[in-house]
């Protein structure tokens, strides 16, 4: 570390040398950023005749060169030493923080706000926007789901996506064969897919690590490829059409099917199509919370941490009488039922589904949250996945580098937040009379 | 062997053999431990001593022998409850066929530690990042209200169930003199806390055998010395029976009343401290003395 090496007293010397160094330092950008932009951006490929442009990696790499030499001088100033102290302090804290009770009741408050916002925003935003919140609010579901496999019970499933496309074909199968409607489908949906939850964790109960990734992985894409061929039954590439929701028997519709009344009629206001949208993210939103609540009443209860103790050492838990088969089956079918839950709304808010939609990349970006958020943490998990759903969209100008920016993203979020965006947070626990 | 009427036998190991593959790690070991007793298991580096604590515990199946825990209820075959592959008599035996199949498929280590037998390890395996007192709420799972529905509601009985839990875990913070870091992460802790954290988390279990493996590794004499009296203190306090291994010669002949001597997987010895300390197999296995080579020739 060059910035941490104790310089000279003198000032003149000093900076002499700190200059030096700088001056390397540009040098060295300078020379990797023309390895790396110089066939990149110098050879433009014109037709079927490659044309020579170095100008413009030499530019490229002028700029970051000096940019480079300008960060490096002011590192040595006060202020740019304090920052480096800062930033090399919150490495060194554990990654885990304590926090009592009282302290977690300051943010209530905060808990107030955010909901009252969440909850008036349907009113506020386009259509467009709309679709984009309720996608978000999918994608919390999910994170919150594979957040307890993942982050909780420290098994990896890089197939999550299966349940999500168990939920959403339970809804779409389940109104075209059984006649099911939205809210019969969900539960249904959700038992359905916590029933595929056990069937893969059986297989997969001795598997740890790598092993149990590839697994997972493998049972995501079977249940991909066989709604994909079985033609017959789910419609295949096709795709199925999935109902919309209801209220109380109330239709999103323009005009109502066979018998039934449609929610504008009812309530003799003109029709508008984002009624049905301000209804799913409401549902959602309810649903959500919900999910929220259970997913931090789980982490105290004695599953819960028998979950958390799996993750850490299973062999310790074996010897504490934990029947880790049973825990890990737990974990793995609570994570499936969320996941089945988000896969219903998924559909009705789409108003049709087909196999695409569950590839690997989704499962891929449920873990992408997950890490990114910080294992365990619900906070960091919800944050992520408005974050990570909500930014492409604000940034559609680039969205041909979408994929390309959540790389680097990743690599970063390694680098310098390994555990996530948000520190895990354990409660800690008083007795009264008999703390210390 | 007698049975003693005063001193009953907890635990009864016979025959035990022991293979991995073509290597004969544990060859027709038997031994028993008396109840309410402080039990050491030497032996040098490679004996098998932790070979067995791994059969004792569930962690191996045991090729052959038996091992039997005697509880006030029932006396219990520990390797049966592990689940075993079926023999051909299950087949016309209905009721040994549905024994094995359950165990088969709900036996296993964890039923070891419900019969009675709790264990530490030889590398402390505490769960890290979680803290002290959470660590010590883990070890109380069976003893806990464990229904869904009855958590996520929060009910009343839930409640008074996590309340008993807590002061217990509290409880077993202040005998082992961890009371200040109850809410501590268990992974920052020094090293001879984490050591006592493991013994008190396995105390949570609520054992009438508790089997450590080498508890006072990495331990300076000042803390070996609290350990011991520790570990006094639980079998005259807390009604348990204590095995243990350990290479501390000084802490086990102070401590225990029994000792077993394991050397190439055998037992080359069994008695009291005084007579194991004299016994010239023994001293032939720790020294190495020409007398004893011609003798097993």
């Amino acid at each position: 570390m060059p910035f941490t090496t104790a310089l000279p007293a003198t000032t003149g010397v000093r900076w002499t040398l700190v200059f030096r160094q700088a001056v390397l330092e540009a040098t060295a950008a300078f020379a990797l950023a023309l390895l790396l932009l110089g066939p990149i951006v110098g050879l433009v490929l014109d037709g079927y005749e490659v044309k020579n442009e170095l100008q413009r990696p030499l530019l490229i790499a002028a700029i970051i060169a000096i940019g480079r030499f300008l960060v490096a001088l002011a590192m040595h100033t006060p202020a740019g030493q304090a920052m480096l102290e800062r930033f090399n302090a919150r490495r060194r804290q554990p990654g885990v923080l304590v926090v009592s009770i009282p302290e977690s009741n300051r943010q209530r408050w905060w808990l107030l706000v955010i909901i009252a916002l969440a909850l008036s925003l349907p009113f506020l935003a386009s259509k467009y926007w709309l679709t984009v919140l309720i996608q978000a609010m999918i994608y919390v579901l999910l994170g919150l789901g594979l957040n307890i496999v993942v982050g909780l019970a420290g098994l990896l499933d890089l197939g999550y996506v299966a349940f999500y496309a168990v939920g959403a074909y339970g809804l779409a199968l389940g109104a075209q064969y059984l006649d099911l409607g939205f809210w019969s489908a969900l539960p249904l949906a959700a038992m359905l897919a916590a029933l595929f939850g056990c069937i893969l964790g059986f297989p997969v109960l001795r598997m740890h690590g790598d092993y149990l990734a590839i697994v997972t992985l493998g049972f995501g894409e079977i249940i991909r490829l066989v709604l994909n061929n079985w033609l017959e039954f789910t419609g295949g590439p096709n795709g199925v059409a999935a109902p919309a929701p209801q209220l109380f028997g109330l239709e999103f519709t323009r005009t109502a099917k066979e018998g039934g009344v449609p929610f504008h009629e009812y309530f003799q206001i003109a029709y508008d199509p984002t009624h049905r949208f301000i209804f799913i993210y409401l549902a959602l939103f309810l649903i959500v919370c919900l999910m929220v609540v259970v997913v931090t009443r789980l982490r105290n209860m004695p599953v819960g941490r028998a979950w958390e103790a799996l993750r850490e050492d299973e062999i310790a838990c074996r010897a504490l009488g934990i029947n880790h088969v049973l825990v890990k089956l737990s974990a793995f079918m609570m994570g499936a039922t969320v996941g089945g839950i988000a896969g219903v709304f998924f559909a009705t808010y789409q108003g049709f589904i087909n196999p695409t939609s569950f590839n690997f990349f989704e499962s891929a970006l449920i873990v992408a949250i997950v890490v990114l958020g910080g294992l365990g943490s619900t906070t960091g998990v919800i944050v992520a996945a408005v974050v990570l759903t909500i930014l492409p969209e604000l940034l559609r100008a680039f969205a041909d580098y979408r994929v390309f920016t959540f790389g680097v993203l990743m690599v970063l979020m390694m680098i310098w937040r390994p555990r996530g965006l948000i520190r895990p947070r354990r409660r800690a626990f008083e007795v009264k009379g008999l703390c210390p | 062997m007698t049975i003693d009427p005063i001193h009953p036998p907890i635990l009864e190991v016979a025959g035990l053999t022991m293979r991995f593959g073509g290597i004969l790690a544990l060859n027709d070991i038997s031994f028993e431990v008396k109840q309410g007793s402080i039990s050491a298991l030497i032996g040098p580096n490679g004996a098998g001593k932790t070979t067995v604590f791994n059969c004792l515990t569930g962690f191996y199946k045991a090729t052959e022998g038996q091992i039997v825990l005697h509880t006030p209820r029932a006396a219990i075959d520990l390797i049966n409850i592990l689940g075993q592959p079926f023999r051909a008599s299950d087949f016309i035996n209905p009721a040994a066929f549905a024994d094995r199949l359950y165990y088969k498929m709900f036996g296993g280590t964890h039923r070891v530690t419900r019969a009675g037998i709790a264990r530490t390890f030889q590398n402390v395996r505490l769960f890290k990042e979680m803290t002290a007192i959470e660590n010590l709420l883990v070890a109380q799972h069976l003893q806990l209200n464990r229904h869904l529905m009855a958590g996520l509601l929060q009910t009343a009985a839930y409640r008074q169930s996590e309340r008993d839990a807590l002061e217990r875990a509290y409880a077993w913070l202040k005998v082992f003199g961890l009371a200040e870091d109850a809410n501590r992460l268990a992974g920052e802790l020094p090293y001879g806390h984490q050591r006592r954290l493991e013994i008190a988390r396995a105390m949570c279990t609520g054992p009438r055998l508790l089997c450590l493996d080498e508890p006072a590794a990495g331990l300076n004499p000042r803390e070996t010395a609290e350990l011991s009296e520790l570990i006094r203190r639980l079998r005259d306090e807390h009604e348990v029976t204590i095995l243990l291994i350990e290479h501390d010669m000084g802490l086990v002949m102070g401590l225990s009343e029994h000792i077993v001597v394991l050397d190439y997987g055998e037992v080359i010895a069994d008695g009291d401290p005084r007579t194991v300390a004299h016994h010239p197999a023994v001293l032939a296995a720790y020294l190495g003395t020409e007398a004893v080579n011609d003798d097993e020739s």
